[in-house]
């Protein structure tokens, strides 16, 4: 990863960073509105710090912001949390050729700096994991210089983020602009009608199931949505119209 | 402002360690294997389905009960957020175009 010297002094590092510049406007914005959002959703200054810091994934970190608030059961938060992140259990499956390689530790380190940009970028760079050496140390100085703009993007943009909200009265309500990046998440996300019922399911399951205690609701509506749209996919799975999300 | 409390303190290291273990989990084991196909399946639908459970009730309903009234400025800035990402496939547009309905409907008109 980027704090080793084989990697951060590669000619393929500075390729990895300068791939990602174009991006890092974005995610900083993106990290700058995280920032904000904590704060103003009722974390302390300290706490919203070590969550943009150690977390280091937005979505995840937008979600859990009402179920903190609300003082829902840890594990209901971590399970939710594991839900929003899925995409990165399939990303790692992808990235497994190009890494295993690497000893236990580098490869979760690779895995844990590699979010969704430099996932994107990454492998749209190397369509085929390297089999040479040579090769694979160009590879993982790549994506360390990729990572390392991604992460630096982000951390400081959510730091600034952190503490221009000190300044901002709470009664403007601006940790509402969370909800409105995991609305945009979503609609991204609805790519298939049948993620789109998955996501209507869910929703109004999760509001007509409010009142369970510990913030069950949320499981109870992922596990709702889930279940019907695997049985829906049975359903039609013969039709040839059925339509397969990448 | 600087104080941590353990729950979110606890929250807080939990969730840094799903992020581990998701954007790890086909690195951790050298033996190659696969997710069983229903779960494979299941990938599909649980990321979209936890967003809505987390943000609907976040934007329909105050202390626990549906809202009673159309003037709430959350459910026009939703909308618009919405509305923007289709227009524009831009999770910041959406931000933006929720906000700009949101702040003036909020302390303007105090919905």
């Amino acid at each position: 990863m980027f704090f080793r010297r084989a990697h951060y002094s590669h000619p393929a590092f500075r390729e990895g960073v300068r791939d990602l510049s174009g991006m890092a406007p974005g995610i900083a914005a993106w990290g700058l509105m995280t920032g904000v959002a904590m704060v103003k959703s009722g974390m302390s200054v300290a706490e919203s710090l070590l969550m943009a810091l150690i977390v280091f994934a937005g979505s995840s970190q937008l979600a859990a912001i009402p179920l903190i608030i609300a003082g829902a059961p840890i594990w209901i938060i971590l399970a939710t949390g594991f839900c929003v992140n899925l995409r990165f259990v399939v990303f790692s499956l992808h990235l497994r050729p190009y890494l295993m390689h690497l000893p236990l530790w580098e490869r979760l380190t690779h895995g844990y700096f590699t979010a969704d940009l430099s996932y994107v970028l990454f492998t749209r760079r190397f369509a085929h994991p390297a089999t040479e050496p040579a090769e694979r140390l160009a590879q993982d100085a790549y994506l360390s210089g990729n990572c390392f703009l991604n992460w630096m993007s982000w951390v400081s943009a959510s730091v600034v983020g952190v503490t221009l909200a000190n300044f901002i009265p709470p009664a403007w309500g601006l940790g509402f602009a969370g909800i409105l990046c995991l609305i945009g998440i979503l609609c991204g996300l609805a790519t298939t009608r049948l993620r789109l019922l998955s996501a209507a399911v869910a929703g109004v399951a999760a509001v007509a199931t409010f009142a369970l205690p510990l913030k069950l609701n949320i499981l109870v509506a992922i596990a709702a949505a889930v279940i019907l749209c695997l049985t829906m996919e049975d359903r039609f799975a013969s039709s040839a119209s059925n339509q397969q999300a990448s | 402002m600087m104080d941590i409390d353990l729950y979110t303190f606890t929250v807080i290291v939990g969730l840094a360690c799903v992020t581990v273990l998701a954007r790890g989990f086909f690195l951790i084991s050298r033996t190659s294997w696969n997710l069983p196909h229903w779960a494979q399946r299941g990938l599909q639908y649980a990321p979209i389905a936890a967003l809505a459970a987390v943000v609907l009730p976040e934007v329909v309903m105050t202390q626990g009960h549906l809202v009673g009234t159309w003037q709430d400025a959350r459910l026009f800035a939703a909308a618009a957020g919405a509305a923007a990402y289709f227009w524009r496939k831009d999770v910041l547009v959406t931000i933006l175009a929720g906000m700009a309905v949101f702040l003036p409907l909020h302390l303007g008109l105090g919905w």
